[in-house]
């Protein structure tokens, strides 16, 4: 039906979703990068002058700078290698029929819903604090030491409760390709003599060569970004070691009220954000071809 | 070796009895087809046979060894699948030599196997494509290749051949019958298609609700039908079948006869009716007769046939091709 009014009709109603959208992605951008060349500074009002490309250069400079994109890069890669390596056990064991199956996986997909502060306080203060915390008490209730995560670890400890966070999505995306696994490949695959291991190397962990590739390029974009639970647990410390880029574009901004920087380390974290994709989807996105 | 045996098997699922007691003897190097309507458990059958289900009651012999706890890979038997269930990420050299790297044989062994199957099913030139570059007659052919490849004792096909057009669906047919024939191997082929089954196998057996109608060569089924379920089951178009006065006259509850064994004439003794359709195909006449209280009457003359729909005919059976049946629908012998 692409005669000429209905396409006419498809522009028009689209017009009003195009604009707005350009409307809010432009003008930030174009502000961003604005405010990027000017010496521009909330403790300092009234001078805002043209600085060329002097932010940028002092926010590569930065010592924090490769600090955190060192630690963005550690998070990322921790995050989708956990997600993925306990993911498709966890798709696994809910492929089975089980009494109150449908139950556990409603349990099971339930962090996802959680907000990412309120997680992030249910783990700093009920399960990782080092004297009040569950984890605490388990420790010593064996007669160990309490972990103090956040002093002794604070990396590991943003890069756990991230990957309970994102879990629940890597295996919901894993189990519904299980669930379309064609039942007759695996019974062939039986009257072929392929045991377990070899039906799950050969024939199910092929098939998940797409969807695998799914949560890593969409995890990779909001993992890029994790902010709120630095933010509440460790404030991007002890000293730089939690603080991701997102984390460092912030304190520019909010702590040191220095808009043209933080403008800079934006535009920086686009490009970075571009380069991980590129490199992404060069090495795994030919699985999304059919 | 292939001589598979059925004594009692019976399958449930829950509450419900699929198959109801089968016996069965099929012998080395047979082309036996399960053949019946959808829901008759024919696919269950063959699974059972296969070890993909659980046997509730009875015992599988093959070669005189009871097989029922045996794992489907070590029964010896090879499956051909109506999806044909190809692997799809490997290529067709991959899906065949699959259940031989299973078996651990050396790659040397596998590679001449391998090749050998392609040949005989000319799939050489596609050995290194994947499954989803291949139409659907080659797809069929790999999983041909991936069953014959293990020299099974038998070949296990549930409808191989549903996915197919009909025109490939025709070569396809003769291709399995003389691979079959050439390879001397058993095999048990699962269709609701009569025409298949009565081209292709040496014996059919006629399933109906989990039960054995009948087993035997396709003219027996023809000639001999055991039941007025065979009778109707298989021929095409289908038995006419009468009641009442015309069949106690045969001393019969019901007779059967089939379109072709009805003479057609303007006038004279028999069933007079008057056409409601009438199909000219050419090689064949096809005229469904409305004949009053017998019902409507289907018959086929070889050939072409001067008649028109609201012609007035007399239909006359061929008394010796008369099939009778008692009140219980099974057949009456004379």
């Amino acid at each position: 039906m692409a005669t000429r009014q209905t396409q006419l009709l498809a522009r028009t109603l689209l017009t009003p979703a195009v604009a707005l959208l350009f409307v809010w992605m432009i003008v930030p951008l174009a502000l961003t990068i604005y405010f990027s060349t000017l010496h521009y500074n909330l403790l300092d009002g009234d001078t805002q002058q043209f600085v060329g490309l002097e932010n940028f250069r002092y926010f590569l400079t930065d010592p924090a700078f490769l600090a955190s994109l060192q630690n963005t890069l550690v998070l990322v890669g921790s995050v989708l290698g956990l997600t993925i390596l306990l993911g498709i056990p966890l798709a696994l064991l809910l492929d089975q029929p089980v009494i109150g199956r449908s139950f556990v996986r409603l349990m099971v997909i339930a962090p996802f819903f959680v907000m990412p502060t309120v997680s992030a306080l249910v783990w700093k203060n009920l399960l990782m604090h080092p004297v009040s915390g569950l984890f605490a008490w388990i420790a010593k209730s064996f007669g160990l030491t309490p972990i103090d995560w956040f002093n002794d670890a604070p990396l590991f400890a943003i890069i756990l409760i991230v990957t309970w966070q994102w879990l629940p999505f890597a295996t919901l995306i894993l189990l519904t390709a299980l669930q379309s696994l064609d039942e007759e490949q695996k019974e062939a695959a039986e009257m072929d003599g392929a045991r377990a291991l070899s039906t799950f190397v050969y024939i199910t962990l092929p098939h998940l060569a797409r969807p695998i590739t799914v949560v890593i390029l969409i995890e990779t974009i909001f993992l890029l970004t994790v902010f709120a639970e630095i933010f509440v647990t460790t404030g991007g410390g002890p000293g730089l070691q939690t603080t991701n880029i997102a984390f460092l574009i912030y304190s520019q901004a909010l702590i040191q009220y220095d808009i043209g920087s933080a403008s800079a380390g934006g535009l920086v974290a686009v490009v970075i954000a571009n380069i991980v994709a590129f490199f992404l989807v060069r090495i795994v996105g030919r699985n999304l071809e059919a | 070796m292939g001589q598979i045996t059925l004594q009692d098997v019976q399958k449930s699922f829950g509450p419900v009895h699929i198959i109801k007691g089968a016996n069965l003897d099929i012998s080395d190097g047979s082309f036996v087809v399960f053949v019946g309507p959808s829901g008759c458990g024919k696919t269950t059958l063959l699974r059972l046979i296969a070890g993909l289900e659980d046997v509730t009651g009875g015992s599988i012999l093959i070669d005189g060894k009871n097989v029922v706890d045996v794992p489907p890979a070590k029964r010896g038997l090879s499956m051909v699948f109506q999806s044909y269930a190809l692997y799809p990420h490997m290529s067709v050299r991959g899906n065949i030599a699959f259940g031989l790297k299973m078996a651990g044989l050396p790659k040397a062994e596998i590679n001449r196997k391998v090749e050998a199957a392609a040949a005989t099913l000319n799939l050489t030139p596609y050995l290194d494509r994947k499954p989803r570059e291949l139409s659907g007659g080659q797809r069929q052919r790999v999983a041909i290749g991936r069953a014959i490849v293990r020299e099974p004792k038998a070949f296990l096909f549930d409808e191989p051949l549903s996915n197919l057009d009909a025109a490939l669906r025709v070569q396809m047919r003769l291709e399995v019958t003389r691979l079959q024939k050439q390879l001397a191997t058993t095999a048990i082929y699962v269709t609701h298609d009569q025409v298949e089954a009565m081209t292709m196998a040496d014996k059919i057996v006629v399933l109906n609700a989990g039960r054995i109608e009948q087993y035997g060569t396709p003219l027996e089924l023809y000639e001999k039908p055991a039941n007025l379920f065979v009778a109707g089951f298989i021929g095409s178009p289908k038995m006419n079948f009468v009641n009442g006065a015309a069949a106690a006259k045969y001393g019969a509850a019901t007779i059967g006869v089939r379109p072709e064994h009805l003479r057609i004439a303007r006038d004279g003794e028999g069933w007079p009716g008057k056409i409601a359709v009438a199909e000219h195909l050419g090689s064949d006449t096809f005229l469904y007769v409305d004949a009053g209280a017998l019902g409507t009457l289907t018959a086929r003359h070889v050939g072409e046939l001067d008649l028109s729909a609201g012609d007035d005919i007399v239909l006359s059976p061929d008394p010796s091709r008369i099939h009778r049946f008692d009140k219980d629908g099974n057949a009456l012998r004379s």
